[in-house]
């Protein structure tokens, strides 16, 4: 009995344009080119593991609500690693930025690249000031109340109210990290997709 | 070693056909997990995090009672932060900041989370108390019927008679002088040491509450929460926002945003907050786009950090392509 060829399906599709785009030796490959041989690398995929501790450590807080920490040790050592992986997430990925600039990283059609990764990086300080909001302590009633003039003045403060802890602590651990997450995985397979940019001539020529 | 495999001008647009060697990510990755997790660990056992309780209305009330006073009044007779704010809290013709020129998004947007500052942080709050104390309710009642004019001077003669050391709460000053203002204002300085005033200002209405926006807007009025701010070197001029209370570094990725606050003509400028924040608006999207601004993205070639990076690629495919 013959099978009929029948159409397509969206996700017969769907397979097919991701194998095509990023298959599998190119997704996760076991050689680089020889040229990736410089400690300033590794700053990718440190920002990546801090990123994955950051979450961890902010999904431990959530388990126990949001007062937590203020009442309990484990929970304030909770909120250390929190706020350390936070700051080694920033130093990591501060290296990485400078690292890429002077790699002239955007070469060869790399731009969106690029543009993934400082998107990244700037909502990564709004997700970071989210959190510095939703303390609950002087520290966020003082920046809370700092911030909103600037906010106000850009018309932001009308719907992103930094004086609202409910609205700030939901943007905190749904909205920003989801928008982080998103940005961080496109940044990641566009890395992967277009290779680690060679080398830039030595006379530096071919911009 | 061939030329091939070690170009001095590497095409970026075609797929790389030189030299590769192994190269594990995963195990890379997982390396740089363990190694992360290890040193926020040692970070947070060694260094901790800080937690400074927050100031409530019974603290302030408590310690500063003058200043809470003071700025309850300026809540009543509508001389307060938040009463001459404007958009998005309250209706003042002309407030709001413009980025350039007359032109201010503030303003444009209007008043979003509306405030009635005499009704939101005194009269309302004060009509909790009156519905069983029929001294303070004639007292809101003499205070809603008086015009504006007569509250206004009441106002004003008892933040003069505080000011200079009348002593808060006190109840037997002239009617004819002060109207309802000493009764209004000695059972909110009660009402607020006793964490009442707390609650009444984050109430919406509903059970359940996660909206401070009234009683923060209420504290950063007074001159309590400043000074405390002050001390910790919190203060906009102290490059406040990327500080943390104690030792602790904050928010450092800040830097450029609070550098603006600190340098003139931002430093005593009226619109300093909508100008900066269009400075870092402009300077982000230029951020973003630098692959395309030309100048901007031929620095790398100008300061040539790269031959360090590829110094050992460099070296060899001077030898594979010498002649």
């Amino acid at each position: 009995m013959s099978v009929e060829p029948e159409a397509p399906t969206w996700t017969g599709r769907v397979r097919d344009a991701g194998v095509a785009m990023l298959p599998p030796d190119k997704l996760l490959p076991d050689t680089q080119p020889v040229y990736v041989a410089s400690w300033v690398y590794v700053f990718g995929v440190l920002s990546l593991a801090a990123f994955i501790v950051i979450l961890v450590s902010g999904a431990v807080i959530a388990l126990a609500g949001p007062t937590w920490w203020h009442t309990s040790s484990v929970g304030h050592f909770v909120n250390s690693t929190h706020l350390w992986s936070t700051e080694l997430f920033f130093f990591f990925m501060v290296v990485h930025l400078w690292g890429k600039f002077f790699m002239s990283a955007w070469r060869g059609r790399r731009a969106m690249t690029w543009i993934t990764g400082a998107i990244a990086f700037l909502v990564s300080i709004g997700t970071a000031f989210t959190g510095y909001l939703s303390q609950q302590n002087f520290d966020s009633q003082w920046i809370g109340g700092q911030a909103k003039d600037g906010l106000n003045a850009a018309g932001i403060g009308s719907f992103f109210n930094v004086l609202n802890f409910g609205q700030m602590l939901l943007w905190h651990v749904v909205l920003l990290p989801l928008f982080v997450g998103i940005l961080i995985a496109g940044h990641v397979l566009l890395v992967r997709r277009r290779g680690v940019v060679p080398p830039m001539p030595i006379d530096g020529k071919n911009e | 070693m061939s030329a091939a495999d070690y170009p001095l001008a590497p095409d970026p647009r075609v797929e790389w056909q030189g030299a590769k060697r192994r190269y594990d990510l995963v195990k890379e990755a997982v390396l740089a997990l363990v190694a992360v997790s290890l040193l926020t660990v040692l970070l947070a056992l060694v260094f901790s995090s800080p937690d400074d309780k927050p100031v409530t209305i019974a603290n302030w009330a408590a310690v500063a009672p003058k200043d809470f006073v003071a700025t309850a009044l300026s809540e009543l007779d509508g001389t307060s932060g938040v009463a001459t704010y404007g958009p998005p809290y309250t209706h003042v013709a002309g407030a709001g900041q413009n980025i350039i020129g007359g032109l201010s998004i503030q303003r444009a947007l209007g008043v979003q989370i509306p405030i009635d500052p005499a009704r939101a942080f005194v009269l309302g709050p004060l009509a909790i108390p009156a519905q069983t104390d029929p001294t303070l309710a004639q007292a809101l009642l003499a205070w809603n019927r008086a015009t504006p004019a007569a509250r206004m001077a009441w106002a004003t003669r008892y933040a003069k008679a505080v000011d200079q050391g009348a002593v808060v709460g006190r109840l037997n000053l002239s009617p004819t002088d002060y109207g309802p203002v000493p009764t209004l204002m000695a059972n909110l300085l009660v009402m607020a040491r006793s964490g009442g005033l707390d609650g009444a200002l984050n109430q919406t209405g509903q059970f359940y509450q996660t909206n401070f926006t009234k009683a923060l807007l209420f504290l950063a009025d007074g001159s309590y929460l400043e000074a405390r701010a002050s001390q910790q070197n919190l203060l906009g001029s102290q490059w406040g926002m990327m500080n943390e209370t104690g030792n602790f570094p904050g928010q450092a990725w800040l830097w450029l945003y609070t550098f603006w606050y600190q340098v003139p003509p931002f430093s005593t400028s009226e619109n300093a907050d909508a100008q900066i924040w269009g400075i870092m608006g402009i300077l982000s999207l230029l951020f973003i786009l630098l692959p395309f601004i030309p100048g901007v993205r031929s620095i790398p070639k100008w300061i040539p950090v790269y031959k360090l990076i590829w110094r050992d690629y460099y070296r060899t495919a001077r030898q594979a392509n010498a002649p």
